[in-house]
């Protein structure tokens, strides 16, 4: 039996998505005493990441886009039962969510999403998974012989674990394309909000949109992804794709700090797994302080600039 | 044009969440179920501007017990033409599409809708399994859809952007934000709903291999540090050397 980790190459690297899965599958792959298989959708992959991490197998396949995810799953099931693989990795990015389902039903598995931690216990498997928008952890029993995991980003870090060796093979089986991919659409050039390691968030305190440069300058300062709001995605004042919150965006990155927001449950839903949450507010009842690690009351109009000008002074000394 | 959309129900995004049966089952006492609003205000307005540019009918399928006739009667409200309801209470995400692709085996279609998740379990997991359950080519996430002959062309949301793909039909889709636009029920379309009858179907056995060995809250209400709003130094310290998170 075997752990199929899928790790995407993608613009050239692995992301760190890939190697939290890569970690993850390694773990699991040790306590069952199998072997590990990484898929890679490129066989012209950076070999030495995949290796540092602790891929002693790799199998590629080439030429089909993630986003043509009937094929993508058609691949993945097909190198599942080729390598008589017992547990699916795979990160529940946009990918992840395109195509996990599809292999669960093609494989006749299990199927764990939003996967937070690794198995609590393994036979049967259990693992803890995210629900209700982050507000509660459900241990998922799965009972069948084969089962799909989709991974939260942060679900652990990657670590290192070197192998002098890797076994490379082309995957054989047949494969023909559904989806046509046209072309990608950046909507930013920054860093995508579900991946970022710190966002700065903004809500309805900021008062309009003409005042987002003062919480964009402390995101450069920080290398952080910019968020809002629903309101303030409702209002236009930024674009929909920034809305972190049960019917926008859910995040989890290390540092969330949430700037003039005042935190209806629905948005805690969307951002409340961040490991710290800042928050700063002129209201010290707003709801968000008791989601809070660190709160800050003031007027946000002069405490940001602050913060942007302290993140300065503390990166150049 | 056939249009299935898919609906499913979802706990209300304000309840309070607590369990019973020693954690091991979600306490819905007291709490309202409304129609998913990835379903209701982007799936189901888009499967509607189709049809109306197009022609043809939209048929909505939910799994449910006949407590979910009031969020049934919503979707017929907005405009569904047509309603079937697979009896049965859920007891797993997986259990869903096996139902589901078990009713629309039998039935005509062009395209199928359905949400990208629900705003309760978020698994997500019932729009790709319904696709592979019935051999069809499955885009998720989408925001943007047009239509020529049998030709679909699809934005889907990616990680910083968004890909533009094409399929043929059939296919089935999951949709989100921006897909169309919320459309409020009207009084003639909420009298409408009322006489409409509601197909009741029974549903195939299914087996799930999947189910919840318990629920757990967050450990405890955070501590929170506060900070002196003139201190941005000792903010930037505690984030450096405390949460370590700069």
């Amino acid at each position: 039996m075997s752990i199929i980790v899928f790790c995407e190459f993608v613009d050239g690297g692995f992301k760190k998505n890939a190697l939290e899965a890569l970690t993850y599958s390694r773990k699991v792959a040790q306590e069952k005493g199998e072997d590990l298989v990484v898929v890679v959708n490129d066989s012209d992959f950076d070999q030495d990441v995949i290796k540092n991490y602790g891929g002693k197998k790799v199998v590629t396949y080439d030429s089909v886009p993630v986003g043509d995810s009937r094929s993508t799953a058609q691949i993945l099931s097909g190198i599942v039962e080729q390598e008589n693989g017992s547990i699916v990795v795979l990160p529940y990015n946009s990918t992840g969510k395109g195509i996990a389902g599809q292999i669960a039903v093609k494989i006749n598995g299990g199927i764990a999403t939003s996967v937070n931690g690794l198995p609590v216990e393994y036979d049967p498997l259990v693992v803890p998974t995210t629900v209700f928008s982050g507000k509660a952890t459900a241990d998922i029993r799965i009972s069948s012989d084969k089962a799909v995991l989709g991974l939260q980003n942060n679900v652990l870090s990657p670590e290192e674990s070197p192998v002098d060796e890797c076994e490379i093979s082309a995957y054989q089986g047949d494969v023909s394309p559904h989806i046509t991919v046209v072309r990608q659409e950046s909507v930013t050039d920054d860093i995508p909000l579900p991946e970022a390691e710190i966002v700065v968030s903004g809500g309805r305190g900021l008062k309009g949109p003409e005042n987002w440069p003062i919480l964009e300058e402390l995101a450069q300062e920080l290398g952080a992804a910019t968020a809002c709001s629903r309101p303030v995605a409702d209002s236009d004042w930024r674009p929909h794709h920034e809305h972190v919150g049960q019917t926008g965006v859910t995040i989890r990155p290390n540092l969330y700090i949430a700037i003039g927001i005042s935190g209806a449950i629905q948005h805690l839903g969307g951002v409340n797994n961040s490991k710290t949450i800042v928050v700063i507010n002129k209201d010290p009842e707003a709801p968000f302080f008791k989601a809070a690690d660190y709160g800050v009351v003031g007027d946000l109009f002069e405490v940001v600039p602050k913060l942007t000008e302290a993140v300065r002074k503390w990166k150049s000394s | 044009m056939k249009i299935i959309v898919c609906i499913a129900r979802a706990i209300e995004t304000t309840a309070k969440i607590k369990f019973k049966n020693e954690g091991r089952e979600f306490d819905d006492e007291g709490v309202q179920y409304i129609l998913n609003p990835y379903d209701e205000w982007y799936s189901l307005v888009r499967a509607l501007e189709v049809k109306e540019s197009l022609g043809g009918e939209v048929t909505v399928i939910h799994v449910g017990g006949a407590d979910s006739d009031q969020i049934i009667r919503k979707a017929l409200a907005i405009g569904a033409d047509n309603e079937i309801r697979i009896n049965a209470e859920v007891r797993s995400g997986e259990e869903v599409p096996h139902l589901l692709a078990a009713q629309i085996r039998n039935m005509d279609y062009d395209i199928i809708f359905t949400g990208q998740e629900t705003v309760d379990y978020n698994g997500g997991i019932v729009p790709p399994m319904l696709s592979a359950l019935l051999d069809l080519p499955f885009i998720g996430v989408v925001s943007r859809l047009e239509l020529d002959g049998t030709t679909a062309t699809l934005s889907r949301q990616i990680e910083g952007g968004v890909e533009v793909v094409e399929s043929q039909l059939p296919l089935v889709l999951s949709a989100t934000k921006d897909l169309a636009q919320q459309r409020i029920p009207n009084m003639r379309g909420i009298m409408m709903a009322k006489r409409k009858p509601i197909e009741v179907v029974e549903p195939n056995s299914f087996e799930s291999s999947v189910s919840t060995a318990g629920f757990h809250l967050p450990e405890k209400e955070k501590s929170i540090t506060y900070v002196d709003a003139d201190n941005m130094d000792e903010l930037v310290r505690l984030l450096h050397e405390q949460a370590k998170v700069i």
